[in-house]
């Protein structure tokens, strides 16, 4: 394993094809692209932890997180890899507050209002921080899941198709915040997308998927 | 009436961790001899009361091997003292609260319980702060259920522990009883009208309470 970010080489036999995908990411926004059932999910789901490869693996900073030959693998909870998921999945029984603050209060850490306040004001979500889940709308939604994962301080943060359940208006609101997110708190991440136009604005770097296998990589030109 | 309530909250509160610990293992796990755990789990909601009475009495009887162990060792004795009444009802209303747990467990979306994994929360933690907020509606209504029927219960305690005044009679035995005694009829109608408010008590406060749990869920 070299200096790459993540290094990601798994096989996992699904329901109707074989998906076996190699491919590395350094720092910056990668884009796993493709179309819907190229395996992007899945493979997001592998390097979280909440799916298990049935070969291959996974290394995050030149960390094994998985590896099929060696019997590692690391459960999700300790791989401190951020997770955006397309419906936001906010805990509806706690408050904003409480959801943002959930991934420090799991890991024993001290508070740290600098980082809360900063991660509040770069998501814009201060209004809504005595809220339930259930009275926001998608678009905040996202925000706070956005928030949730950036404040559990990840190696890494993964966001699945975070846009995908917005309307057209609402996505273009979120994307100014994402691309904060690529430029000021400097989280590496992978973006799950099928929308090109989508993933040109955020992406460094594209990996695209085609019934589960990688057909090229390199930079923003591959989505023409 | 007041060893009646006894009888019920301990058998309640009693059951509900069990209850609650069964209900999750059924709901969430498969493991080996899961149908047969199950099937023990629901046979007092199918045996006659009389014949679960009568297998208590046998396990737990002074005499019995079970009910002579912990006599010897704990010190703890069932037969014919209120601690067995309040066993043949928790055993009684088990089934019951098991089932509403289960309920709501199984209601509940897994996927935010994958979400607190990735935000650093062992198994140990998603379910005391996700899938136990989250099922707690089912909780309050299987332990009133469970209470309600723990109130309720007569042929399974009376055919272990006896109709003891003062130890064993429980409402329902009280009741029985004074309707069998001459002129004991204004008492029983006394005890009938107790227990009707009670049950209706418990129903009326485990329905605002699960109302009040679900409201909270989704944000009000």
């Amino acid at each position: 394993m070299g200096r790459e970010m993540l290094a990601v080489d798994v096989e996992k036999r699904l329901a109707d094809f074989t998906l076996h995908a190699a491919f590395e990411s350094a720092s910056g926004v990668t884009a796993l692209f493709g179309p819907s059932g190229a395996g992007k999910t899945t493979i997001v789901n592998m390097i979280a932890g909440l799916l298990k490869p049935d070969r291959g693996r996974i290394a995050l900073n030149g960390d094994l997180v998985f590896d099929a030959a060696a019997r590692i693998d690391v459960p999700t909870w300790r791989r401190r890899i951020g997770y955006v998921f397309q419906e936001g999945r906010l805990f509806p029984h706690f408050s904003v507050r409480h959801n943002l603050d959930y991934g420090r209060w799991m890991s024993g850490e001290a508070a740290e209002p600098a980082a809360f306040g900063h991660a509040v004001e770069l998501l814009d979500i201060g209004h809504l921080l005595d809220r339930r889940p259930g009275k926001l709308s998608g678009g905040e939604r996202q925000r706070v899941a956005i928030g949730r994962a950036l404040l559990m301080s990840p190696r890494l943060l993964l966001l699945d198709e975070p846009l995908a359940s917005l309307d057209a208006a609402r996505k273009q609101d979120i994307v100014p915040y994402l691309l904060r997110l690529r430029d000021e708190a400097k989280v590496p991440m992978i973006y799950v997308s099928h929308d090109p136009a989508e993933v040109a604005r955020i992406a460094t770097r594209v990996v695209r998927l085609e019934s589960g296998k990688v057909a090229a990589t390199g930079g923003v030109e591959l989505l023409t | 009436m007041l060893l009646s309530l006894r009888v019920a909250t301990v058998a309640t509160a009693v059951a509900l961790p069990f209850g609650i610990a069964v209900a999750y293992a059924l709901a969430r796990s498969s493991f080996w001899g899961k149908p047969l755990v199950e099937a023990i789990v629901y046979v007092p909601l199918v045996l006659p009361p009389v014949v679960t009475g009568y297998l208590l009495l046998i396990t737990f009887g002074r005499r019995a091997p079970v009910g002579a162990f912990l006599a010897e060792h704990f010190g703890i004795v069932f037969s014919f003292r209120w601690t067995g009444a309040a066993l043949a009802c928790g055993i009684m209303a088990f089934p019951l609260m098991v089932r509403a747990i289960g309920l709501s467990i199984e209601a509940i979306d897994r996927r935010l319980e994958d979400a607190a994994a990735t935000l650093g929360a062992n198994p140990m933690w998603i379910f005391l702060t996700v899938t136990l907020p989250l099922a707690l509606p089912g909780i309050i209504a299987g332990a009133m259920l469970a209470f309600a029927r723990a109130l309720g219960e007569f042929g399974a305690t009376i055919t272990f522990v006896s109709n003891i005044p003062g130890e064993t009679q429980i409402i329902s035995a009280a009741i029985y009883t004074l309707t069998q005694v001459p002129g004991g009829d204004a008492a029983a109608l006394r005890l009938v009208i107790i227990s009707v408010v009670i049950s209706l008590g418990a129903l009326i406060v485990s329905e605002w309470l699960a109302r009040r749990a679900t409201a909270r869920l989704h944000g009000a």
